[in-house]
């Protein structure tokens, strides 16, 4: 790298860091602080607070009927990333591989493109096409195929595959980058070998193309483990994610202690998610595709 | 086969919003069949006064967040690629967290702080946040903008007798001005979007456009709904087309 020209003076690198230290200090760390100040609060009457310090707020987000919507966010996060990774390698694979040269920006941004609208809009889109009156079930009811609605929205299966088309994008960008990098001499010596299509790619192809599907099912899995917006509007009453749970607690449930210590376990987890990851990466040597 | 899975899935991910966007013009309001063309629904979208709030609302917030976040995060990004300095891997942690963190989580964070300290919740508030989260987009886009930059030209023109600030404005700032805008604009579409963060920290009266739409999907699908997010899904994709022109250009 060439050397920056005043890398040495401290006073102006101090002043173009000053304000993201000022700001991300009071408008980040200090509400993380605070929330995790809350947690070990009690709840008073009518949303107050009851000076603690109490861990029962923790204690209780291990009870049975909070574990039951941690075990379903992980469930559906886990279907989400298995779901993304199967349609999405195929696309990183196709783009990566067997466009013409030519074509593959054009292609990529069409993937990216709809990551950058709107994600209310797009989770609205499937509330439009799966609802009793939506696109599928008057599309197949005018066909007469079906004579009742399909309960299609408000089901785990509509979060699903809401969250999946938000988060393909995430998927399909660093597999492609890897699939890109791959040499493909390898792919050729693998063949001339006697390997079959499916050997050389489940031998080749897939195993260097490895730091960049780990990267994608991070990209995937955490966003949606604490996703909200899915679960809001397209999933049923039943189908409380830990998303919903904290906006419960902050909002109508009127338990900010309890909600603090729901999103510092969420935030825990996500941490040691990526924690792992990370000594994954470092492990086999790869720089951090994040 | 692969080519035609991948059409697949180009199809999956546009149909919706193919969808969205025509039955925004079908005169049929309750079922999704289509009966004629109309632009009845955008009438009456520009006519609801509580749309027209929350647009404003919106651009006031947007811009003032994209303006302060962008200034800052630059200097930030500049501070990263160029600087070593105290600190250094804790900044590098502290600019990654907002990209990390769940959102319901900052915006929970954010509301415990604001009453914490009593803050009453406005328009004020959803700027705070709206900074707070986009500073670290910036930062990172213009110091990986940076990388590879070729320092030796702020050398040329402070030897040429350039001082630092007119270092900065002529040389460094025109350089790395495609990343600052797609750095401006990326903030700008974040801020436009963001439901969740907005929801835990808005006041009365300071309801955002995504916050308008999100109360009307809550009573029920509308065509009003289809015609405002065409018209959100023009405006951001027009964003996005342009901030990819200039990330592209002068590369």
């Amino acid at each position: 790298m060439r050397t920056a020209p005043h890398s040495s003076s401290p006073r102006s690198a101090f002043l173009l860091i000053s304000p993201t230290w000022i700001v991300l200090g009071l408008l980040f760390l200090a509400p993380l602080a605070i929330m995790c100040w809350l947690s070990f609060q009690q709840r008073g009457l009518y949303g107050g607070i009851e000076p603690g310090p109490t861990l029962a707020n923790y204690v209780r987000s291990f009870e049975s009927s909070y574990a039951v919507i941690y075990a379903r966010s992980v469930w559906i996060a886990v279907a989400t990333t298995v779901i993304c990774l199967v349609v999405s390698y195929p696309v990183a694979y196709y783009i990566a591989l067997k466009a013409r040269p030519e074509r593959k920006n054009f292609l990529l941004a069409l993937v990216v493109i709809p990551f950058w609208t709107s994600f209310l809009v797009r989770t609205y889109a499937w509330m439009f096409i799966l609802r009793d009156q939506g696109v599928i079930n008057s599309l197949l009811m005018s066909l007469g195929v079906i004579h009742e609605p399909l309960p299609l929205l408000y089901t785990p299966l509509a979060v699903m595959i809401g969250q999946v088309y938000a988060e393909v994008p995430f998927m399909v960008l660093p597999i492609y980058a890897s699939l890109e990098k791959l040499d493909r001499s390898l792919l050729e010596a693998a063949r001339d070998l006697g390997a079959s299509a499916a050997a050389a790619f489940w031998r080749v192809t897939a195993p260097l193309a490895m730091p960049g599907t780990v990267a994608g099912i991070v990209l995937v899995f955490i966003p949606s483990l604490g996703t909200f917006i899915t679960p809001d509007l397209l999933g049923g009453a039943k189908g409380m994610l830990v998303g919903n749970l904290i906006q419960n607690q902050f909002g109508p449930a009127l338990n900010k202690p309890f909600g603090s210590a729901v999103a510092l376990v969420l935030t825990a987890f996500v941490l040691a998610s990526l924690w792992a990851y990370a000594a994954w990466a470092r492990r086999r040597g790869e720089e951090l595709a994040l | 086969m692969l080519r035609a899975v991948s059409w697949l899935v180009y199809v999956f991910l546009y149909a919706p919003i193919a969808v969205l966007v025509v039955f925004s013009f079908n005169s049929e309001r309750q079922t999704a069949v289509w009966q004629h063309f109309t632009l009845d629904w955008y009438r009456v979208l520009f006519r609801d006064k509580l749309i027209g709030h929350a647009v404003a609302n919106s651009l006031v917030v947007g811009l003032v967040a994209t303006v302060v976040a962008t200034v800052i995060g630059t200097m930030a990004g500049l501070a990263m690629a160029r600087h070593v300095f105290f600190g250094k891997r804790a900044t590098r942690s502290l600019l990654y967290l907002p990209v990390i963190v769940p959102e319901i989580v900052v915006g929970a964070a954010l509301v415990s702080l604001f009453g914490f300290i009593a803050m009453r919740l406005s328009l004020t508030t959803v700027i705070l946040a709206h900074i707070a989260f986009s500073i670290s987009y910036v930062a990172l886009v213009v110091q990986a903008r940076l990388t590879g930059f070729d320092w030796s030209l702020e050398e040329a023109a402070m030897d040429l007798g350039a001082n630092r600030w007119q270092t900065f404005w002529r040389v460094t700032l025109p350089l790395i001005a495609p990343g600052v805008l797609a750095g401006a604009l990326l903030v700008f579409t974040l801020s436009i979007d963001d439901y969740i963060i907005t929801s835990f920290v808005a006041g009365p009266g300071a309801t955002t456009l995504p916050l308008q739409i999100y109360s009307m999907v809550k009573t029920g699908v509308t065509p009003e709904i289809n015609a405002v997010s065409t018209l959100l899904l023009v405006v951001t994709i027009g964003l996005i087309a342009a901030a990819q022109r200039l990330e592209t250009s002068r590369r």
